[in-house]
């Protein structure tokens, strides 16, 4: 079969004005060939800034925020549409080519209501008349599983979930009936318990209409379960092209066998359970106005271990985290830290108090103040709680820096001058710093590369063996959990799901919620999504 | 929005939808959130919260009046209380250096001074209200019957400045993001920063300069009186209506170039451009609808300030307006005068402000079609 | 910071005011004549002894002008000095403190703000003594509404930061949060503001001076000086054009140099495109 798209020898750059410097250009996407057969659907898979977007982008001839195709070819059907005039690109966009956005509620106009939005392109482009156009759209609706296809389109971008509106989106990129679909990201800003359920769908909707698809995300175990070849990329360069199989089963590049291997950490738990240093009880808190956010939890953690808590987004884990911390008093109940009541607020708390608790958050950019040195931002927990000044500071200050395994190195340099993992690495010195007996750590891993989120982790763990810290560890993913977890609290909707050690908590028998939550969870297998799928069939037709 | 403050933790996943508004739209309606749980405290709080709920738009704009009122009996209090707890006797400034306590004290008596301070505020506050603003201390004339005259002066003057600045500002705008970053936005951008650094009447007299001395196709002063025609009212006031679109043009377009490259960098037209859509269609359909509310707001905040405009370019003109009649009240401390100008321009003002926020909210889907 | 690429915009600006700031500072050296020495007939044309010409009493008007930019930049200056310290302290404390004492700052704020800048002014002035101490009070006062208002939402987008709730968890006292971790971050945005608010200073203080509630005669102000001499336009003498430029310019120059000053913050903040 002829390929549908050919890119050939791609090269991409940006040009960037930053202040008080000249003109900058990067390199976004470098000498990246590729093809995609009818009906096939190719995975561009990479950390963020690999250049995957953008390589999505160029099937549409269109680059985003000052990116500009310098050479190579984007043959569509054996033309080049880099070639084509502006009315030659027009009619192959949201024709031929369409295009599904990771933001879909950003992406859909507030002003118009959904069903003109997704056949708009249809009667653009003059390929079919509105009642077809209408009538396709209510097939796409139902493929897609929207509830209340008929209805669905007279409704506001506004007025529907995130997840409906992802799968909205794909029913306006499908109606034109294009011979291709950029799907960028289309799951990630989901939750995994949602993207389940669109991912099915889109793979459903995909089969039945025959498109071809470059699907675009980072997620290694996604794609998987979706396309035909995969292609890995790093820093705008190809690593690794070839099909999913064999990617999966025998990647030959060593940073593809790293993506397909990682998270293969694993802890036991501890088995003491008696020397409680943390025991949240009753605990219910929300913000004012009377929006509850938790509701009645009761959970704790002994001494030098970890207690994971996992939830999606509203299930009020990091409220949790702000109730620990004071940042906001529960409305009932009452946290214990080593056999004493904590003060319910910050204000309360005594400096020591504070010091036993620290915190590690999820954005490491954000955490650390933008004008301060590494030395800075470690020292004043130092001089804070211990009063110590000048060489002696300097000196703690390297200790912990060889601890996190920066070197000294790093002492006079800005947080804009560090990698993400090492503003993780400083942001846990920072912690440490205070020598506290417990860490809160809000997701510390989600927001970095699967590689460097493996060394933050290995990083936790030596340092629980080393100093006996204790861990509340956020986070939504169950693989993290395993890793590094002794006890495990399951939450939803603010409610407690399940809590105890480790083992019992991930083995059988379920509760509903956990069932779901780790069915739902990707794994790197191919055919894993049908085998979900099945079993979720079976299980609706026994009931 | 901001005043809800850091303690408010992680959004409602309600609110995670609202990702896509634009700021303005955002920022109007969390802003009255504020309101709303100030205002609860009035109404019965089951009901009020249940038409909130059905109805948000309605409850928006009832919010909205509710606060302009409140707002304007907030100036009234501060015009009237700031000028009895300022220092500064008027019966000795009145007099002069030729007060002596006698005169001084029948003078209190006379203009009613010596009265307590609340039974005058309650007095001027329910005579305003009725629309009789007292007696000028300086002429002895009814307030009220002068204010009636220049107000429709002022107005007229304002009108005919906002009929020619406010589409020209718009169109000016448009152009201005059409080429953006290009010659012609550079020009517009170079051009209106010199426009919005000028005074008021540094304009005036350029204008008078060179309209009325030098070529003489302009009248100066800008007198009008009461039998003059329409036209030869209009010919009068070409002077002053200049000087005010010059002012006003420039802050005008500038925001409305801002609020319409807002709506063009939003993903939504990235959407429609990645649709293939023609550049007509996007701004015309994608584009304006949301551009809407933003340039309303800047074109009511903008009259706003047409209206305090008046002031320094009716002195300039010697046009019989509020602005001038205010202005030489304030030089003789004619307090009935300056208090009753000062309350209408507040009102005006306090009035724009709010026409601009409901027009915002109406203009906001979310709230035109709630869940 | 690289020299080289500031634009030549802001060149012009800074050279702009640093001519008007040299002749304030060193007005009695560079003036030909005293600030209110009647030298000749009145309203003399530029040119000659006279450079730019008499005024409307016979004084020189070019040494009324480096006269007067003493006192119109003095003024403005100072008005924005102390609205800007006032507004910053008052907006800062709101932001880092919430709760009730920001709700009752912002809402007074709200209450300053129904009112126009300038309507507010003519007021007060009505009851006021002409002071200039009190003039400069009341302009800062009023400014320090707009202040206030730039204030509090800059410091509230630093505010909720983590690394400002991270010293909070630590334990840090506000001055620690306001000094050492909110401010260095809202410099530039702030320097932005306060070049617009002394550009508005400016403006203003020659608006009041013109319509005679500002600077008091016989001191020589621009603002002050189009009025005194504007009666001489009809007969074709543009003495007050002068003056009314001079103040124009500073005002453009200071505008200049903060549309650079602004296009830098946001282009600092604005991310990179998605890659």
């Amino acid at each position: 079969m002829p390929d549908l798209l050919t890119v050939k020898n791609l090269k991409i750059v940006a040009t960037s004005y930053p202040p008080g410097e000249p003109p900058k250009t990067v390199t976004l996407v470098d000498n990246v060939s590729f093809s995609v057969e009818k009906g096939k659907v190719l995975g561009l898979i990479g950390e963020s800034g690999a250049g995957k977007s953008t390589i999505g982008l160029s099937a549409l001839a269109y680059g985003r925020g000052g990116a500009s195709i310098v050479s190579g070819e984007v043959l569509l059907n054996g033309k080049d549409i880099l070639k084509l005039g502006r009315g030659g690109i027009r009619s192959v966009r949201g024709c031929k080519v369409c295009y599904v956005a990771q933001s879909a509620a950003a992406a859909f106009n507030p002003a118009h209501r959904l069903g003109e939005q997704v056949i708009e392109a249809s009667l653009r482009h003059g390929i079919m008349s509105r009642q077809d156009a209408e009538k396709r759209a209510l097939y796409l609706f139902r493929v897609l599983g929207l509830p209340n296809p008929e209805t669905f389109g007279e409704r506001y971008p506004h007025q529907v979930s995130g997840g409906q509106l992802q799968r909205a989106m794909t029913a306006m990129a499908l109606c034109p009936n294009p011979e291709l679909i950029v799907f960028d990201e289309p799951t990630t800003a989901l939750d995994v318990t949602t993207q389940i359920d669109v991912l099915a769908a889109i793979k459903h909707a995909i089969e039945e209409t025959h498109t071809a698809a470059l699907y675009i995300t980072h997620d290694l175990a996604v794609v998987a379960q979706i396309s035909d070849d995969i292609m890995v990329l790093r820093h705008g360069k190809m690593v690794e092209y070839g099909s999913t199989k064999q990617i999966i089963e025998a990647p030959t590049q060593d940073y593809t066998r790293a993506l397909v291997s990682v998270r293969q950490t694993k802890r036991d738990e501890a088995a003491d359970q008696s020397n409680k240093l943390l025991n949240i009880e009753n605990v219910s808190a929300g913000y004012g106005n009377g929006f509850k956010v938790l509701h009645n939890v009761t959970m704790h953690l002994p001494k030098g271990q970890t207690l994971a808590i996992v939830g999606e987004s509203g299930s009020g884990k990091s409220t949790l985290a702000r109730v620990i911390t004071g940042l906001l008093p529960p409305s009932e109940g009452r946290i214990t830290f080593d056999g004493k009541q904590l003060p319910p607020a910050l204000s309360g708390r005594s400096k020591e108090e504070l010091r036993r608790v620290q915190m590690i958050y999820q954005m490491a950019d954000t955490a650390m103040n933008p004008r301060q040195t590494v030395r800075d931002i470690i020292g004043r927990p130092i001089t804070f709680y211990y009063g110590v000044h000048g060489a002696k500071k300097t000196e703690r200050v390297k200790e912990l820096l060889d601890q996190i395994e920066l070197g000294d190195r790093f002492l006079d340099r800005y947080p804009a001058e560090l990698s993400g993992g090492q503003k993780q690495r400083v942001a846990i010195a920072r912690a440490l710093a205070a020598k506290p007996e417990l860490i809160l750590c809000d997701e510390p891993t989600s927001a970095l590369d699967p590689l460097v989120a493996e060394g933050i982790l290995n990083l936790l763990l030596k340092l629980q063996e080393e100093t006996a810290v204790s861990y509340v560890f956020i986070t939504h993913d169950i693989a993290i959990v395993r890793a590094i977890a002794d006890s495990v609290a399951v939450m939803h909707r603010g409610k407690l799901v399940r809590f105890g050690p480790k083992s019992k908590v991930l083995s059988p028998p379920f509760d509903d919620y956990t069932d779901l939550l780790l069915k739902s969870v990707p794994e790197m297998e191919i055919g894993w999504l049908e085998k979900v799928l099945v079993t979720r069939r079976m299980e609706s037709a026994g009931n | 929005m901001a005043a809800l403050g850091p303690e408010n933790g992680p959004a409602p996943t309600s609110e995670t939808l609202a990702a896509g508004t634009t700021q303005p739209q955002a920022a109007a309606v969390a802003g009255s959130g504020v309101i709303a749980t100030m205002n609860t405290g009035l109404v019965d709080a089951g009901f009020w919260r249940r038409f909130v709920r059905r109805r948000p738009m309605a409850a928006l704009i009832l919010q909205r009046l509710g606060l302009s009122v409140g707002l304007l009996f907030a100036v009234s209090l501060m015009i009237f209380g700031g000028v009895e707890a300022l220092p500064g006797d008027f019966a000795t400034t009145y007099l002069g250096q030729s007060a002596t306590p006698q005169a001084v004290e029948n003078i209190r008596k006379d203009l009613g001074l010596d009265r307590p301070v609340t039974e005058r505020y309650f007095s001027w506050l329910g005579h305003a209200l009725q629309g009789d603003f007292g007696t000028s201390w300086a002429s002895r004339n009814s307030v009220s019957e002068q204010i009636g005259k220049r107000l429709g002066n002022s107005l007229f003057l304002a009108f005919f400045a906002a009929l020619i600045s406010v589409p020209l500002a718009i169109c000016l705008g448009m152009l201005a993001v059409q080429f953006r970053n290009r010659l012609p936005d550079k020009i517009i951008n170079v051009v209106s920063l010199a426009a919005i650094s000028l005074p008021e009447f540094f304009v005036g007299y350029i204008l008078i300069v060179f309209f009325a001395v030098k070529w003489g196709v302009a009248t100066f002063p800008a007198t009008v009186y009461d039998s003059m025609g329409f036209m030869e009212r209009l010919s009068a006031i070409a002077l002053p209506v200049a000087t005010l679109v010059l002012v006003v043009l420039a802050h005008m377009m500038r925001m409305t170039r801002a609020a319409i490259l807002n709506v063009m960098s939003s993903a939504y037209v990235e959407t429609a451009e990645l649709k293939g859509l023609g550049a007509f269609r996007i701004i015309a359909r994608h584009a304006a609808p949301n551009a809407v509310a933003p340039v309303i707001n800047v074109v009511a905040l903008n009259l706003a300030y047409l209206v305090v405009g008046v002031v320094v370019v009716e002195v300039v003109f010697v046009y019989p307006g509020m602005g001038q009649y205010m202005v030489d009240a304030v030089t003789v401390r004619d307090m009935p005068v300056v208090q009753a100008c000062g309350l209408i321009f507040a009102a005006f003002y306090i009035f724009l402000n709010m026409a601009a926020d409901i027009l915002a909210i109406m203009a906001n889907p979310r709230l035109r079609h709630p869940r | 910071m690289n020299l080289r690429a500031i634009p030549l915009s802001a060149w012009v600006g800074f050279v702009g005011i640093a001519v008007a700031l040299i002749c304030a500072l060193f007005a009695p050296f560079i003036a030909p004549f005293g600030e209110s020495q009647v030298v000749g007939d009145i309203w003399l044309p530029g040119g000659g002894d006279y450079l730019l010409g008499t005024d409307n009493l016979g004084r020189d008007l070019l040494s009324r002008l480096i006269y007067g930019a003493r006192t119109t930049i003095f003024v403005a200056l100072a008005a924005t000095v102390i609205s800007f310290s006032l507004g910053m302290l008052l907006s800062f404390t709101a932001a880092v403190t919430g709760g009730f004492i920001d709700q009752l700052f912002s809402r007074f704020n709200d209450l300053m703000m129904a009112i126009p800048t300038l309507i507010f002014a003519l007021v007060v002035l009505a009851v006021l003594p002409q002071h200039l101490w009190i003039l400069i009070l009341v302009m800062a006062v009023l400014d320090s509404t707009r202040v206030f208002r730039i204030g509090r939402a800059v410091a509230l987008d630093v505010a909720v930061m983590e690394f400002v709730e991270a010293a909070r968890l630590r334990g840090e006292g506000t001055g620690w949060i306001i000094f050492r971790e909110i401010l260095p971050n809202t410099l530039s945005p702030l320097l932005a503001e306060f070049g617009l608010r002394f550009a508005f200073s400016i403006l203003f203080l020659s608006t009041l001076s013109f319509l005679g509630l500002g600077i008091q005669p016989p001191a020589a102000d621009w603002g002050g000086m189009v009025k005194d001499n504007k009666d001489g336009i009809i007969f074709g003498i543009n003495a007050a054009l002068i003056p009314g430029g001079a103040i124009a310019a500073l005002a453009i120059c200071v505008n200049l140099v903060v549309d650079w000053l602004m296009k830098r913050t946001s282009s600092l903040k604005g991310g990179r495109g998605d890659a």
